[in-house]
């Protein structure tokens, strides 16, 4: 169990859990974050910037901070 | 009348559909219940005139947003006969739930799935008769930005209108939003059954442009190449189209208007010569300068590049208490304040908002880019003309984030910062010639409005009491000017450049056809007598203190309608004529003092 904003580049993950208040946890799973939603590591922007996140046809830009609120499993490769 | 609403999430060509049905008749309304403006428009359906109305894009319909507010109450205080949801076909996995909280509520629907080309290149295919049955509703895919599939599902539309059912009933409908539901089960099994996605993407050509353009180190000076290499273009090709306009202007006043008014009495030949048709050919002169600008402005937004620049930002926002969403706002401030300060409603933090909506008036605005352009034809040479412009570019920006910076502790806040990155698009033909319409519809508005009794009233106060020559000190305008000489001769603004800035307060097009109703000259000549009366660095402190204080009346309307705050619109009032009077004298007294 990690966090999304643990996670490396070009690494693949399910999402486990989603611990944010309410009006995030909407916005969340209105852009697709849903418990067991497989997802991916694109990028990452400098100086601790924010993330880039593929969730199946969506791609999503969110901060380190917010990525922290969103546990995944780690597919073992 | 029928009354059709137009609902769907952000970014699936929503704007674009509404365009392309209502032609170019749409008009900005009030609704009951929103405080907001929604654009409307009228159009002929099944021999029915129909209202059709464009919601503001949401992602849920009982979601946190403004937006989503705004929507909700819609819906709950206006009957309406049909909904057209527009979805994004290549996102119609989570876009879906949209379409059943609609059809919880029983309001007649039609379901478009645009961009079924995107979806195509994707590999995803909808099995469209199939999801039509399980919705019970009509669904076909269409695109909006080449006008496929249309017809088809305006007459799906029609076919709904000519039932003749009665309207919703907007107290049932606020009855059944509150009743939450189990939309997103049913949403799952419906794409199951219906939809079928390949586990990785097959067009991959987005993710070859974000390669280099969001590139770790690349990424940002690339994008700030970009946007001076576009702003270069607009200058070089709008120059000859300025200068053919404004030659074809002083044509028409020389061979038609002067003969004209030849027999009339001074005072109105001069009223209307030398006032009003000096005033405002002077600023429509600038005109297709401002219709290239909003055609690349439009063009860099429809194309996604925007959210990347949020992405490449955001960083740096943060330290400034804002966040990449802030960046993007500001540059959409370079083409009007307005919008922008509008934008902010996606904010859902208020600390955050306030704090956004106090930077983007520092924009460098498409108005105040007229008054530059003027001045610095008048005072610099073509060689150093785009390194002045690039300066105040730069200093557009340092205020946006000194203010920042300095107000950051004012308004703390923990807003998360979650983006939607769309694939980038290339818009066609059409939605750039309607979007610079209707730019040049809002710049003839504006020019009735204000432009011409700016120009009047600035006529008027240099031109009496008649018994002193005009624009001299006897004159109203020469009196007030003197009264401003205290605080504004240590910026070496003198008395015609200072009444330009109390006009300019109302709206930065007043400032130079002001100065052309001044100087009683227009065109090459008011260049030339204006570089007679000053010297570049009164110039630069000139256009210093124009970019820094307050752009326009329009602005703080909206600075106070969207904060709901009188104390806030003061606050930004305050601080920008505070700061500008300060950078200019900073500005001007170092230049002199370092012997310019």
């Amino acid at each position: 169990m990690r966090f999304l904003s643990q996670l490396q580049i070009g690494q693949q993950a399910v999402i486990s859990a989603i611990e944010a208040e309410e009006s995030l946890f909407h916005r969340l799973s209105a852009l697709g974050f849903r418990v067991g939603k497989p997802l991916s590591i694109i990028r990452r922007a400098n100086f601790n910037g924010p993330l880039h996140v593929r969730l199946g046809t969506t791609d999503v830009i969110l901060r380190s901070t917010d990525a922290a609120r969103i546990q995944v499993n780690v597919h073992s490769d | 009348m029928k009354r059709i609403a137009l609902l769907g999430m952000p970014n699936t060509g929503k704007s674009t559909l509404f365009n392309r049905i209502s032609g170019a008749s749409a008009r900005v309304g009030n609704w009951p219940g929103i405080t907001v403006d929604l654009m409307s428009a009228k159009i002929l359906i099944g021999g029915h005139i129909a209202e059709l109305i464009d919601l503001p894009g949401i992602y849920d319909l009982h979601g946190f947003s403004d937006d989503e507010q705004v929507v909700r109450h819609f819906l709950t205080k206006n009957p309406v006969d049909l909904v057209i949801i527009l979805l994004n076909s290549s996102q119609i996995d989570r876009q879906l739930s949209l379409v059943l909280q609609i059809k919880k509520l029983h309001i007649p629907a039609v379901l478009a799935l645009n961009m079924a080309d995107e979806a195509k290149q994707s590999g995803i295919t909808i099995d469209t008769d199939d999801l039509e049955k399980a919705l019970q509703m009509p669904v076909m895919q269409i695109s909006a930005k080449h006008g496929d599939g249309l017809p088809k599902a305006l007459q799906a539309a029609t076919q709904i209108i000519n039932q003749n059912q009665p309207a919703t009933d907007p107290k049932m409908i606020s009855q059944l939003l509150q009743e939450d539901n189990q939309i997103e089960q049913e949403m799952e099994a419906l794409i199951q059954r219906h939809v079928h996605i390949p586990t990785t993407l097959n067009d991959n050509t987005t993710d070859k442009i974000d390669q280099i353009l969001l590139h770790k180190w690349f990424g940002l000076p690339i994008f700030f190449a970009a946007l001076y290499v576009l702003f270069q273009f607009i200058f070089t090709a709008g120059k000859p189209l300025q200068d053919g306009l404004a030659w074809v202007l002083h044509l028409l006043r020389t061979s038609l208007l002067e003969p004209m008014f030849a027999s009339s009495p001074a005072w109105l030949s001069g009223l209307m010569l030398d006032g009003i048709y000096n005033g405002v050919a002077t600023v429509a002169a600038f005109v297709p300068i401002i219709v290239l600008f909003f055609l690349v402005m439009s063009m860099i937004e429809d194309s996604g590049y925007l959210s990347r620049a949020a992405f490449l930002m955001d960083a740096l926002m943060a330290k400034m208490g804002l966040d990449g969403r802030g960046f993007v706002m500001m540059l959409m401030g370079f083409g009007c304040n307005v919008p922008a300060l509008m934008g902010t409603r996606v904010m859902r933090s208020r600390p955050m908002r306030l704090l956004t909506m106090l930077v983007i008036p520092f924009s460098l605005c498409s108005a105040r880019l007229q008054v530059f352009i003027f001045i610095i034809a008048a005072l610099f040479t073509a060689k150093q003309a785009p390194i002045i412009l690039f300066v105040l570019y730069v200093m557009s920006f340092l205020t946006m984030f000194l203010t920042a910076l300095l107000f950051q502790s004012q308004y703390k806040n923990a807003e998360p910062f979650i983006l939607e990155l769309p694939p980038y698009r290339f818009p066609t033909l059409r939605q750039i010639v309607l979007r610079g319409w209707q730019e040049v519809k809002h710049f003839l508005i504006r020019a009735s409005k204000f432009i011409v009794i700016g120009v009047v009233l600035v006529w008027v106060m240099t031109h009496f009491p008649n018994n002193v020559p005009p624009a001299s000190i006897g004159t109203f305008a020469g009196q007030i000017g003197l009264f401003f000489a205290p605080i504004l001769d240590p910026l070496g603004i003198n008395n015609q450049l200072a009444i330009a800035l109390i006009f300019g307060f109302v709206a930065k097009e007043i400032v130079i056809g002001a100065l052309a109703v001044i100087y009683g000259l227009q065109g090459d000549a008011l260049m030339a007598q204006m570089a007679t009366q000053i010297d570049w660095v009164q110039a630069m402190s000139f256009m210093l203190f124009t970019l820094i204080y307050t752009p326009c009346l329009t602005t703080i309307a909206t600075l106070k309608n969207e904060s709901k705050s009188s104390a806030f619109m003061w606050v930004s009032i305050a601080w920008s004529l505070g700061l500008a009077w300060v950078v200019s004298f900073v500005f001007y007294q170092t230049a002199r003092g370092l012997g310019f």
